[in-house]
């Protein structure tokens, strides 16, 4: 019996899962990918759905409006 | 192997004519982020990666020479840690990072680049993206548990997974041929100023010192975290500009994303439970990357806001 899948939920940002990994979206389509680990994203804002690409990020420093 | 530079004064001077067959000079005072100590900083890293044509390799282990680079390095590492704010909190340095704030370079060639301004800072950039990922490979016999397995795996990763072609400074010189860049190994060397030498100098003196382990530890989370969202922009402006040659970029965005979190948590966070006290090491290494890039960023915008080439020569990026 292998190890358990590791997946880390980030606060804030990305799901991680150990890769490799096939992703199966709403429309059927299936991505993949074979890094080591693969960032999914959580807040739906990724030009690279389902693959995080930084956009959960705050646009300004604290303390900039 | 690249050719040896022609030197940018007294110091680098010596340096080359010793490895042709000279006498070495001494340090002497020296501007830590002038073109002089830069390039004989550069020359002498250069050693430990390809070396130069016609430069015998024993020169990589000289005393002599070593004793001059250190003295450079003290210079160098002086100045750096005197840029910087210091302290000891990591979160608020990483957060520093983080925000996306305009007016960067990879914002000024998404909005606005030419083709020539995108030729000269990927020209820039060659002295680095030719040898990416091999500064930071000297940390891993420096690190132990997983963050020595964490490191390893996001190396992997930079050098294309086990395939050649797929090694990240591969996929920079296929984006030097898509411009019609001269892609052979430090073809730009002596065309790029001290600014954007110091951003490699960084990395070859924090990877070759055990001592500053910690501050190349930082350096990479920091070049991880601000890389996905700045890849993302060049993507765009390679877009507009009809450049098809993307990969290098794409593969960036997807990747340093996973690679921000893995330094974060499985490389920096290990490290500094092992050993706490390279907390302030892991920060003065993410605000110096901070600070050279800064620098380079300022010298190119400088330029290119007036109208002028970033590059040394002439402007007609090969």
């Amino acid at each position: 019996m292998p190890d358990e899948r590791r997946i880390t939920m980030v606060t804030g940002g990305p799901i991680l899962v150990e890769g490799p990994v096939e992703i199966t979206l709403d429309d059927g389509q299936v991505v993949r990918s074979d890094r080591f680990v693969v960032a999914l994203c959580a807040c739906r804002r990724s030009k690279t759905y389902p693959f995080c690409d930084t956009s959960h990020r705050p646009k300004h420093r604290r303390g900039e409006t | 192997m690249g050719h040896l530079p022609r030197p940018r004064g007294p110091i680098s001077e010596g340096i080359i004519s010793a490895l042709s067959g000279g006498a070495l000079p001494s340090a002497g005072v020296t501007d830590p982020f002038g073109e002089d100590l830069q390039l004989s900083l550069y020359v002498c890293y250069e050693l430990h990666y390809q070396g130069f044509s016609g430069v015998d390799s024993g020169w990589e282990w000289d005393p002599d020479l070593l004793r001059l680079r250190l003295d450079l390095e003290r210079v160098f590492l002086g100045a750096l840690r005197d840029g910087v704010p210091g302290g000891d909190d990591v979160e608020a340095a990483i957060d520093e990072l983080m925000t996306d704030a305009p007016g960067g370079v990879s914002h000024f060639l998404e909005d606005k680049g030419e083709l020539w301004h995108l030729r000269e800072y990927v020209a820039h950039r060659s002295i680095y993206h030719q040898k990416e990922a091999d500064p930071h490979a000297w940390v891993i016999p420096r690190l132990t548990g997983q963050a020595k397995a964490s490191v390893v795996a996001v190396e992997f990763d930079e050098y294309g997974g086990g395939q050649g072609s797929a090694m990240h400074s591969a996929l920079f010189c296929d984006l030097m041929r898509g411009l019609d860049l001269d892609d052979s190994y430090l073809a730009w060397l002596d065309d790029v100023p001290a600014p954007m030498l110091a951003v490699v100098n960084l990395m070859s003196m924090f990877g070759l010192h055990r001592s500053l382990r910690g501050a190349l530890v930082g350096h990479f989370a920091a070049a991880e975290i601000t890389s996905s969202p700045s890849a993302a922009r060049m993507t765009r402006a390679l877009d507009r500009l009809g450049v098809e040659e993307t990969v290098f970029f794409t593969e960036h965005v997807e990747a340093d994303a996973v690679h921000e979190q893995v330094m974060r948590r499985d490389v920096i966070g290990d490290l500094l439970r092992r050993e706490p006290e390279l907390t302030a090491d892991v920060v003065f290494g993410l605000q110096a990357t901070d600070l050279v890039e800064g620098r380079f960023a300022a010298h190119l915008l400088g330029a290119w806001d007036a109208g002028r080439t970033s590059l040394r020569e002439a402007a007609d990026a090969r």
